[in-house]
């Protein structure tokens, strides 16, 4: 059985149609990655699979449990970690562990025991009867994924586990996100707008575009999917259709056009042996070139390849 | 039961937090020993128009302190709820098996409680100042009482709107609007039969006013417990309609996400 199985999940908030049609699948005990850029859907299908937000079309179960129907068994059997923190600044670590265990229907030695073992499993056991005011920002993400832990969920989600971290602090959250799936033994969602986070943790990912999951695979799966390399050709004037087909007759397909409107990209077999031709046909037409580069497919070839859109413009297009 | 011990583990964590700072505590009980020493003092001698069913200013003001303290402190109480959805606690525990009612009743109670606790200081300070209460601990019992249902019956109705609006300016504007109405459209500061009679006649519809007139009547002799008993029946209910206004609202919040 998956652990998570979303079909067709459609969810509209006035005039923004959120969701238009997630579906995907989770199996069990792996690190499932929803990436995408800003506002593509990924937080709002994690409030639908938490039980916060209820769609208006399509299913969504977590080990079984149907979200709509039995939130309750849905809201036993998960941990999660928000995208904003929603941790109680003037209650201590400790004190936040002790209610979010208690609500949960723990209590006595038992959940102190645990709290003390969250406490250093996140490593911020010294800080634990400090005031959470006081908390730097990395201390506060570990309190929150300790605060998602504390009923050993089956099924951990986390919203943006390292957006607003300093980079030092993202790549030690990196290796403790791998280190707890392994040690408590769970089903980890994760969205990301950070496409190298997706390819460092991600065993598979499902990328989400305007509401819409475009693809789904392991990371390596997607990037040999784009067999070759990507060959970006940025021209020196305006004269991106003549330059496309140039290309196109040196067997160096054009793939897409970035949006800064001047730098074309093809995909060959291999780079290195097609740039001379490419840059020689460019030179018989006279079109004088600004830049060239050869990229090894990335995350962001899969995401331009399956929507045709660069994800970096997009991502900062929904933030303004 | 999980709606009781949610609720109970929800108010230990605002009382805890309060507790943390406690200037806040000091800050609302300023207010109404102004009232009781300052303004007590001012007008003492405004007895002598008749009518106050004592000749001590301060005894007849005590009591309405009491409520007036209480329907104060609720109608701030919102403000605790849009922190709290403000800051996405409420939010967390809604992914949680936490009862929802207890979300919305432990700000009710705590707010009452706090209520209760303040009253018994002002009666403390009022007992120092001379003030006698003429049915003695039974009449201390049912001032407070008759505190944290005025407190709770207002509470609701603040956590309801903090609900429905998620706006601190909005909770601020409402309580500013409400308070100083309904203060002057009851027999708080002065006996009724001094006020005009169109602010009596709708003194009698406003729960502050209820409340003010159970108080008083065990603080001077010839107490009527029937009256008590009536003031007190219409607080309790006024305050389960409030409570009902509140937990839809949380639904109508909970919807909205």
């Amino acid at each position: 059985m998956d652990a998570i199985a979303v079909e067709g999940l459609r969810k509209r908030y006035g005039e923004v149609q959120a969701l238009d049609g997630v579906s995907f699948a989770v199996r069990e005990g792996e690190v499932f990655g929803l990436l995408g850029p800003n506002g593509a859907g990924k937080s709002t299908t994690v409030r639908v699979l938490v039980t916060l937000t209820t769609p208006d079309a399509g299913t969504a179960t977590v080990c079984g449990h149907d979200v709509v129907r039995d939130p309750g068994a849905v809201r036993r059997t998960i941990g999660y970690v928000p995208q904003e923190s929603g941790i109680d600044r003037r209650a201590t670590g400790r004190e936040n562990l002790l209610l979010q265990g208690r609500v949960h229907g723990l209590g006595g030695r038992p959940l102190r025991a645990r709290i003390d073992e969250l406490l250093e499993l996140v490593g911020i056991a010294d800080a634990a009867d400090r005031i959470v005011d006081g908390y730097s920002g990395g201390m506060r993400r570990r309190l929150d994924i300790a605060l998602g832990l504390v009923h050993r969920p089956r099924v951990l989600f986390l919203d943006e586990p390292t957006t607003g971290l300093d980079p030092e602090a993202r790549v030690a959250m990196w290796a403790e996100v791998g280190r707890l799936a392994r040690q408590e033994s769970l089903t980890i969602l994760l969205t990301t707008h950070y496409l190298e986070e997706a390819d460092e943790l991600a065993d598979r990912l499902a990328i989400v575009s305007r509401g819409r999951v475009v693809v789904e695979g392991r990371p390596s799966e997607l990037k040999s999917g784009l067999a070759g390399d990507a060959v970006h050709v940025e021209l020196a004037n305006g004269r991106v259709a003549d330059a496309r087909a140039v290309l196109e007759r040196a067997q160096a397909p054009v793939e897409a056009e970035l949006p800064d409107g001047r730098t074309l990209v093809s995909r060959v077999p291999d780079g290195g042996q097609a740039l001379p031709g490419i840059l020689a046909a460019l030179a018989r037409a006279s079109i004088p070139v600004a830049r060239v580069s050869i990229h090894r497919p990335s995350l962001d070839d899969v995401y331009l390849h399956y929507t045709g859109r660069d994800f970096a413009t997009e991502d900062t297009a929904a933030t303004r | 039961m999980t709606v009781l011990r949610h609720t109970w583990f929800m108010i230990g964590r605002q009382t805890r937090n309060l507790l943390r700072e406690p200037i806040w505590i000091a800050i609302m009980l300023v207010q109404p020993m102004v009232w009781l020493i300052l303004y007590g003092q001012l007008f003492k001698n405004v007895t002598r128009l008749g009518g106050f069913g004592t000749t001590s200013y301060v005894t007849f003001l005590t009591p309405a302190i009491v409520v007036m303290n209480a329907f104060f402190g609720a109608s701030w109480s919102g403000m605790n709820m849009v922190f709290d959805i403000e800051r996405k606690f409420v939010e967390r525990f809604l992914a949680t098996p936490a009862s929802r009612l207890a979300l919305v009743l432990s700000q009710i109670i705590r707010s009452a409680l706090q209520a209760g606790l303040q009253g018994l200081i002002i009666l403390l300070v009022a007992l120092a100042l001379g003030v006698r209460i003429h049915t003695g601990v039974l009449g201390w019992l049912a001032i407070l009482v008759v505190a944290m249902v005025v407190n709770s019956a207002f509470a609701g109705f603040s956590q309801g709107v903090a609900l429905l609006v998620r706006r601190e300016s909005t909770v601020i504007a409402l309580a500013n609007f409400l308070s100083l109405p309904l203060l002057f459209l009851s027999s708080t500061l002065l006996a009724p039969r001094q006020m005009p009679h169109w602010m009596r006649t709708l003194a009698n519809v406003n729960p502050v006013n209820w409340g003010v007139r159970a108080a008083r009547a065990v603080v001077l002799p010839g107490t009527d417990w029937a009256d008590v008993g009536v003031h007190l029946g219409y607080l309790v209910a006024l305050s389960a309609a409030t409570v009902a206004f509140a937990s839809y609202a949380f639904r109508v919040y909970q919807r909205s996400l």
